[in-house]
């Protein structure tokens, strides 16, 4: 299997032969491939999720798992409020509602494209081969490889942390506003770390064997989000909001719900950019994805 | 001396096969620096807070942080080392080819561990630290006594974590399977090492607790004795008592599960 993407001979769903330039814009158009793509997706996870369910003792203990896993650096704040009473001038309800919604992104995005850091293994290993000669779309494959339902246990923990934030906070003022920016906040930033799996995964086609990279950019940008802006470096802020825009995940909106100022004196109504933001990043992240898949040459192997 | 010289071309073999791994390597560089930043800013904003919480200052406390960085997979504080690849061989049976090696099973993977840990500590140890020192205000030592008897902290170290993870992986001649347990592991190491809040920090009676595991030797123990706040020697005792009972143990049980191996043939 020596073939690069662009000379291999694909095989649409229906049937039809397609190669080359056709790939691109071919006889499905781009709906009924995404749809294709989401169709192949849901196969795929659903095959996983029922062979999960083969051993379900397992796959309870593995939930749980990953629950506490996950509990443990919330558990670590806890702890150091047990000896203050602010950090960077926030309440713990406060730092809960950044944490909880910080983890219920990445949570989503974890579920949804969780499996993409696999990718480098794949390419060391040429089984991404096998998966270029299937009639799906491969980003779909790669996605849905290993759907784990376990990572419902990172969600779950994220939902209860945000659950008592809300409970806890008792100086926001509510407007119907700021109720309705919450759900948009939790799918806006779980698809700009969706983007971020993707975009990391593209990277994985030339640096081979440095998937830890993608550590580095989803959980440690999980984990930045946790704490309130004002506690790190402004370059830094600059930089995961200008330059990589995780800040709308969380920070900007959330900093809008708590009253609270922007970092970098931004205006007020950045708060409400998230979904585009999302959408910037998605697209950028199909991209280099694309870029990344036509890069590649198989190792033979 | 034969058996000295396999041992050490095991430990030399350790050392090479993670070498091997270059772009890795560096990829775990960036991780732990970036790590690395982000838990020195919040330290740097918890010890604003309460000035000389456990008993460090500030710079001990961003100290703390970047030897956290530095000693992560050089401990294995969150697994992956030997232990899975011995787990797989219990699983598959392939045990069986070890058991009638000519070298005894326990200092076998703990010559390769040894390798091992060496190459994280220069490989993936040296360059965050020297970053969180150029970028930070760091509590470094400058008498070479210190940073010999840190060295000799770190050894204990790496020698308890390796008793802990040998017994883990046999464990799996009674599991089987070995997801269930190394995720344990994996918890309670990140949780009780100090990876996520220095030990001396934990309040009463889990603090206490905390201190006394065997996991308050990875990361804790090595930092306090470079940092000063112990006296070495008595933490050295505490470090090497930990090492001893957990090799006996490793010893014990390896006695009895190997008597447990039914070779299935085929």
């Amino acid at each position: 299997m020596g073939v690069g993407v662009g000379g291999a001979v694909k095989t649409g769903v229906r049937g039809e032969r397609w190669t080359g330039a056709e790939w691109d814009d071919g006889p499905l158009g781009r709906r009924e491939r995404v749809r294709d793509g989401v169709r192949a997706y849901r196969m795929i996870a659903a095959m996983w999720i029922r062979s999960t369910m083969a051993y379900r003792a397992s796959f309870a203990m593995t939930t749980i798992g990953n629950f506490v896993a996950t509990g443990l650096d919330f558990l670590a704040i806890v702890l150091m409020f047990s000896r203050i009473d602010r950090l960077g001038g926030y309440s713990l309800p406060e730092i809960a509602f950044l944490y909880g919604l910080s983890a219920v992104a990445f949570g989503i995005a974890d579920l949804v494209v969780g499996s993409m850091d696999r990718l480098g293994r794949r390419v060391r290993d040429g089984t991404l081969d096998t998966l270029l000669v299937r009639p799906a779309p491969v980003l779909a494959q790669v996605a849905a490889d290993r759907f784990a339902l376990r990572r419902l246990g990172r969600i779950t923990q994220g939902l209860m942390v945000l659950g008592y934030a809300l409970t806890a906070l008792d100086d926001v003022h509510w407007t119907v506003l700021k109720v309705l920016l919450m759900p948009v906040m939790v799918v806006s930033g779980g698809a700009i770390f969706c983007a971020v799996f993707v975009g990391g995964a593209a990277f994985q086609f030339v640096a081979r064997d440095a998937s830890e990279v993608q550590n580095a950019f989803t959980y440690g940008g999980a984990t930045l989000l946790q704490y309130p802006p004002g506690l790190f470096a402004q370059d830094l802020v600059r930089g995961v909001t200008f330059l990589f825009p995780l800040a709308f995940v969380n920070w900007l909106p959330a900093l809008y719900v708590l009253g609270r100022p922007y970092p970098l004196d931004l205006p007020e109504w950045v708060a409400f950019l998230p979904p585009l933001v999302a959408l910037g990043c998605c697209a950028l992240a199909g991209l280099a994805w694309r870029a990344g898949l036509r890069s590649y040459r198989s190792t033979g192997s | 001396m034969g058996s000295g010289r396999l041992y050490a071309a095991v430990a030399a073999g350790g050392f090479r096969r993670y070498a091997t791994y270059r772009a890795a390597t560096l990829a775990g560089v960036f991780t732990n620096t970036v790590f690395g930043v982000i838990l020195a800013y919040t330290y740097i904003a918890l010890w604003d807070e309460r000035p000389h919480l456990g008993g460090y200052d500030q710079s001990d406390a961003l100290t703390y942080v970047w030897l956290g960085q530095a000693l992560l997979t050089t401990m294995c504080v969150m697994g992956t080392g030997f232990e899975e690849e011995l787990i797989e061989r219990i699983r598959t049976g392939d045990i069986a080819i070890d058991l009638y090696r000519p070298a005894d099973l326990q200092l076998w993977w703990l010559a390769q561990d040894l390798g091992r840990a060496l190459f994280q500590l220069l490989g993936r140890g040296l360059i965050p630290f020297a970053i969180g020192a150029w970028l930070f205000d760091l509590t470094l030592p400058a008498s070479p006594l210190a940073w010999l008897a840190f060295l000799v902290a770190v050894t204990l170290g790496i020698l308890v974590s390796y008793s802990f993870r040998f017994l883990v992986a046999l464990a799996a001649f009674w599991l089987m399977d070995g997801a269930g347990i190394t995720q344990m592991t994996w918890l309670a190491g990140v949780f009780c090492s100090g990876m996520v809040l220095p030990l001396n920090v934990f309040p009463g009676l889990l603090g206490e607790i905390v201190r006394a595991l065997p996991w308050a030797a990875l990361i804790q123990a090595p930092a306090d004795v470079l940092l000063g706040r112990v006296d070495p020697l008595g933490t050295f005792a505490f470090q090497a008592g930990w090492a001893v009972a957990l090799l006996g143990a490793g010893r014990l049980l390896q006695a009895v599960a190997t008597r447990r191996v039914v070779v299935q043939g085929g």
